[in-house]
C-alpha cells in the first residue's frame, strides 16, 4: 500500500518532467535539451524554448491540473463519475464571464490583469450554484443523468449567451471558434503569472478537503457523523473547484473532459482514496493536457487544431464508457 | 450514557415527535420499534444531532450534545445510517480507515498506530479481514454491511447508532450482523441503539426496547414488558400471537393471517382410524393441533397422520429416531406430517372407544402393555433397565381446546389411567403396590380447533368429564385384553 503510493508519485511526476520535455523539444523547430541553460550557442533556439515554448507549456500543464484536480473534487463531492467541469456547464459559465470582460473590455484597476480570471470564476460559480440548485429542484437525491442533463441544458443556454455577445460585438468569427474549442497558444508569460496564484489556492483548498471527500463518499449524514462539517467542506470544495475552473477557462478557453479522464484514469491506476487522487490527478492532468497540446499542433502542422478537439476525441468514449458501465453496473 | 429529555421535533412543516424521554445505560443495546411513519428515523436524526429538536435535548455523558463540537461528538458517538455503496470502488480497508476521520487532526494528519490498531480491531471483529484489499462492490450484502459495521468500530466510540442493520439481509446474515453487534455489546461494553423493523429479532437482541406510536412513546422497557399481545395488535394495528423463544427468555411474535376458512368440514370419524397389521394409523387430510410425548414428532404442533406402531420385544432403541424416520418414509408417510409411537403390544389388541359429547365426538385409543408396571411414588428405589411394557394414549377432540385445556387434558388422561391401573390391581412387583404407569407411556392430545373455544379441560368441564371416562374405560378394557392374552 505504502509502496504503491510512492511509485504513484513517482511515476507520475517522471512522466509529467517527460511530458514537458516533449512540449518543449517538438514543434517546427526541435530543440535540445541543453538550450533549457544554454544562451550563447544558439540564441535563437534558447529564445523561441524560453519566451515560447515554456510559457505555453507550463500554461498548458497548469491548465490541465486545474481542470483535472476540480473534476476530481466535483465527482467526489457529488458522488458523480461523470461530473466535471465541462459537463456541469462550469465551464461554459466561466467562459461567458471571461468573454464578457473580453469583449466588453471590462477591466477593474485595482485586480488589473487578474480581472480576467476573477470574472471567469465569478461566472464558474453562479454556474455552479445554478446548476446545483436547479438539479436538486427537479429531483432531490441529484441522480447522475439529472445532473448530466441540467449541465447540458446550461451549457447550451451560455453558450447561446456567447454567441450573442459576439453577434453584438461583430468581432471576426474564426478567431473567437479556437478560443471557444480551447487553445493555450501564443499567450505567453503574463498569462502564466495571471493563472499561477488561482492555482496554487484553488488547489490547496480542495487538497485541505482530501479526507472530508473520503467521508463524504459514504453520504452526507454518516460524513457528519463522522465529525465532518459538511456544510463548509462543500462550500470550500465549490468554491476551490469554480477559482481552478474560472482561472483555466479565462486562459485558455473550454478544453472539455480533461476533469473526466484524468480522475477517471488516475482511479483506476491508483485508487479512489482522495488523499492521493487529488494530486495524482493533478500531476497526470498537467501531463495529459502538455501531450495534448503537443498533438495539436504537431499533427496537422503547420497548421493548428484547437485543443479541445484533441481532448473531446479522447473524452467523449471516456465518457461514453463510464455512463455505459455505472448504468449497466445498477442493473 | 445517552439520555433524551421531552423531544419533541421533526421537519419544517410537519413536527412528528412528541415528548419523547429515555436513557440507554451504557453495555445496553436498545431496540427502537414502531410501523412506518410513526417516527423512528426522525427521533434517530434527533439523536445523532442530525436534526434539531424543536424542545427538549440530547445528553451524552451528562452533556447536551451541542456542546460538543462535531469531532467530539464523532468521537462519543457513532451512527450508522442505511447505506448505500459509494459512488467509487474503494477496497474494505480504504472503507474502514474511514472510521478514523474523527481522531485525526493538523494538516497532515498521519496515520498513527492507533489509527492503524483500531482499523485491523475493527477488521478482526466483523471478520472481513480476509477481504482487506478486495474492492468493496465485489462483495455480498452481507459483507458490505459488516464492512460498514466495521467502519463504524473503527470510530472507536462508545456509543453506535444504527438505522435497520439487517435490512434486505437473509436470515443467516441476520443472525451473523446481530451476534456481533450483541457481542460487542457483551464483551466490550459497546452501547448501541438500534431501529429495528423486525419485533422478533429486536426482542431476542436487545436488552430495553422502546415502543413508538405516532411520534409518541407507547412502551419502554424490558422485551416481556413492551412486547404485550394487545400492545403490539394495537399499535401495529395487526392481528398477532407471542409465544416463548425455544431458548431464550425472550417473546417472540407470530402473525395471523385473516385468511378465510376453507369450506369443508375438518370433522375426525371413526373410518378415519384403521388397525394395520403393524400399527394403528389416524389418517387425515387436514392437521389437528397436537400436544403429545410421541417418539416422532413429539411437543406442540399441526400433524395430519398419527401411528402407534407394534415392535418386537427385541427392538433395538439405541437409534430409534433414525430407524423410526426411515420406517415413515418406507411406509409413505410424511415425516414432517407425523406424529409416531412404539409398543411392543400387537395392534389387534387396541381398543378404540368413541364419546358423543355436546362439542363433538371424541375418540380414546389405547394400547396397554403392563410387564414393567411402575408405582411412581416408589420408582426412585428401582434401579433396574427398562423392561417392555408400555401403555400408549391417545384422545382425538372434535372441538377447540386453548393452550391451557391442552395441558389439563393431559393431566385429566393421566388420571383417568392411572385410576384404570387401581381398579385393576395392577402391581408393581418390585415394591409390591399399585402401579400408577409404566415407566414408558406415551400420551397425546389432538383437537381439530374447530367449533367455540374451550378454555379449560379440567376434570370438571365438557372435555374433560369425556377424557376422564374414555382413558378410564379404554385402558381398563385394554389391560383386560393384555391380562387374557398373557
Amino acid at each position: 500500500m505504502k509502496k504503491k503510493t510512492i511509485f504513484a508519485y513517482t511515476s507520475s511526476i517522471l512522466f509529467l518532467l517527460f511530458s514537458m520535455w516533449l512540449g518543449v523539444s517538438n514543434g517546427s523547430v526541435d530543440v535540445p535539451l541543453s538550450a533549457l541553460w544554454d544562451s550563447s550557442t544558439n540564441p535563437s533556439l534558447y529564445n523561441i524554448l524560453w519566451s515560447i515554448r515554456m510559457p505555453r507549456v507550463l500554461l498548458a500543464g497548469l491548465v490541465g491540473a486545474s481542470l483535472a484536480i476540480a473534476g476530481a473534487a466535483f465527482q467526489g463531492l457529488l458522488k458523480n463519475p461523470l461530473a466535471d467541469p465541462y459537463t456541469l456547464g462550469v465551464s461554459s459559465g466561466a467562459s461567458v464571464g471571461a468573454v464578457a470582460t473580453i469583449f466588453f473590455g471590462i477591466s477593474i484597476p485595482i485586480i488589473g490583469s487578474f480581472t480576467l480570471p476573477i470574472f471567469g470564476m465569478l461566472g464558474a460559480l453562479l454556474t455552479l450554484i445554478f446548476v446545483l440548485s436547479f438539479a436538486r429542484l427537479v429531483d432531490r437525491s441529484m441522480k447522475m443523468e439529472t445532473l448530466i442533463l441540467t449541465g447540458v441544458i446550461f451549457s447550451s443556454f451560455l453558450g447561446s449567451c456567447i454567441s450573442l455577445m459576439i453577434a453584438l460585438t461583430g468581432q471576426e468569427l474564426r478567431e473567437i471558434m479556437g478560443w471557444l474549442l480551447g487553445s493555450v497558444s501564443m499567450r505567453g508569460w503574463p498569462y502564466v503569472t495571471m493563472i499561477v496564484p488561482f492555482v496554487i489556492v484553488g488547489s490547496i483548498i480542495l487538497w485541505l478537503n482530501r479526507r472530508e471527500l473520503n467521508a463524504m463518499m459514504y453520504g452526507d449524514e454518516r460524513a457528519q457523523s463522522l465529525g465532518v462539517n459538511v456544510k463548509r467542506s462543500k462550500y470550500a470544495i465549490l468554491a476551490g473547484g469554480s477559482m481552478l475552473t474560472g482561472a483555466a477557462v479565462a486562459v485558455s478557453g473550454t478544453i472539455g473532459f480533461v476533469g473526466l479522464v484524468v480522475p477517471h484514469m488516475t482511479r483506476i491506476l491508483w485508487g479512489a482514496d482522495h488523499r492521493h487522487l487529488l494530486t495524482l490527478s493533478f500531476l497526470n492532468g498537467a501531463s495529459l493536457l502538455i501531450i495534448c497540446d503537443l498533438i495539436s499542433r504537431t499533427i496537422l502542422a503547420p497548421a493548428e487544431l484547437p485543443i479541445g478537439v484533441i481532448t473531446a476525441f479522447i473524452g467523449a468514449p471516456v465518457f461514453s464508457y463510464i455512463f455505459y458501465k455505472q448504468r449497466r453496473s445498477r442493473g | 450514557m445517552l439520555k433524551a429529555n421531552n423531544i419533541s421535533g421533526g421537519y419544517d412543516t410537519t413536527p412528528i415527535l412528541k415528548n419523547i424521554s429515555f436513557s440507554v445505560s451504557k453495555g445496553k443495546f436498545l431496540g427502537i420499534l414502531g410501523p412506518n411513519g410513526c417516527g423512528k428515523s426522525t427521533l434517530l436524526k434527533i439523536i445523532s444531532g442530525l436534526l434539531k429538536p424543536t424542545s427538549g435535548n440530547v445528553l451524552i455523558d451528562e452533556v447536551d450534545i451541542n456542546k460538543y463540537t462535531s469531532r467530539q461528538l464523532a468521537q462519543k458517538m457513532t451512527v450508522l445510517p442505511q447505506l448505500h455503496t459509494a459512488a467509487f470502488s474503494s477496497t474494505v480497508r480504504e472503507t474502514v480507515s474511514i472510521g478514523r476521520y474523527p481522531h485525526q487532526s493538523g494538516f497532515f494528519s498521519s496515520w498513527s498506530n492507533e489509527d492503524e490498531h483500531s482499523v485491523m480491531k475493527a477488521m478482526e471483529q466483523t471478520a472481513v479481514k480476509k477481504f482487506e484489499h478486495t474492492f468493496i462492490e465485489y462483495l455480498s450484502g452481507g459483507e458490505k454491511q459488516r464492512v460498514f459495521i466495521a467502519q463504524a468500530l473503527a470510530q472507536s466510540s462508545d456509543l453506535l447508532l444504527l438505522d435497520e442493520p439487517t435490512n434486505h439481509l437473509d436470515i443467516a446474515h441476520q443472525k451473523q450482523i446481530l451476534d456481533m453487534i450483541r457481542k460487542e455489546v457483551t464483551d466490550n461494553g459497546l452501547t448501541v441503539v438500534s431501529v429495528f423493523h423486525d419485533i422478533n429479532l429486536a426482542s431476542l437482541y436487545c436488552d430495553e426496547l422502546l415502543l413508538m406510536e405516532k411520534g409518541t412513546v407507547r412502551a419502554f422497557g424490558e422485551p416481556h414488558e413492551v412486547l404485550i399481545e394487545h400492545q403490539i395488535k394495537d399499535v401495529y394495528e395487526a392481528r398477532i400471537s407471542l409465544q416463548a423463544h425455544p431458548e431464550q427468555p425472550k417473546p417472540q411474535m407470530t402473525i395471523l393471517p385473516d385468511v378465510k376458512k376453507e369450506a369443508s368440514e375438518k370433522k375426525v370419524l371413526r373410518d378415519h382410524i384403521k388397525i394395520k397389521e403393524e400399527y394403528v394409523e389416524l389418517k387425515l387430510n387436514f392437521p389437528l393441533r397436537v400436544l403429545s410425548s410421541a417418539v416422532h414428532n413429539a411437543g406442540l404442533g399441526w400433524y395430519s397422520n398419527f401411528i402407534n406402531r407394534t415392535v418386537k420385544a427385541d427392538y433395538n432403541i439405541d437409534k430409534v429416531k433414525e430407524e423410526f424416520l426411515q420406517y415413515l418414509l418406507d411406509e409413505g408417510f410424511s415425516p414432517t406430517n407425523t406424529v409416531g409411537m412404539m409398543t411392543a403390544v400387537d395392534t389387534k389388541n387396541a381398543v378404540i372407544k368413541q364419546y358423543n359429547a355436546s362439542f363433538g365426538d371424541v375418540f380414546v385409543i389405547v394400547t396397554a402393555g403392563i410387564g414393567n408396571a411402575i408405582d411412581v411414588s416408589q420408582a426412585y428405589k428401582h434401579e433396574d433397565s427398562l423392561h417392555i411394557g408400555t401403555i400408549n394414549t391417545w384422545v382425538v377432540i372434535n372441538g377447540k381446546l386453548s393452550d391451557e385445556a391442552f395441558v389439563q387434558a393431559m393431566m385429566t388422561a393421566t388420571e383417568a389411567k392411572t385410576k384404570a391401573l387401581q381398579q385393576e390391581k395392577v402391581y408393581d412387583f418390585r415394591s409390591n403396590s399399585i402401579a400408577t404407569s409404566t415407566p414408558t407411556d406415551s400420551l397425546l392430545v389432538a383437537a381439530t380447533q374447530q367449533g367455540p373455544l374451550m378454555q379449560y379441560g379440567g376434570p370438571i368441564t365438557d372435555v374433560g368429564k369425556v377424557i376422564g371416562r374414555g382413558v378410564f374405560e379404554a385402558t381398563k378394557e385394554a389391560i383386560q385384553i393384555y391380562r387374557k392374552g398373557d
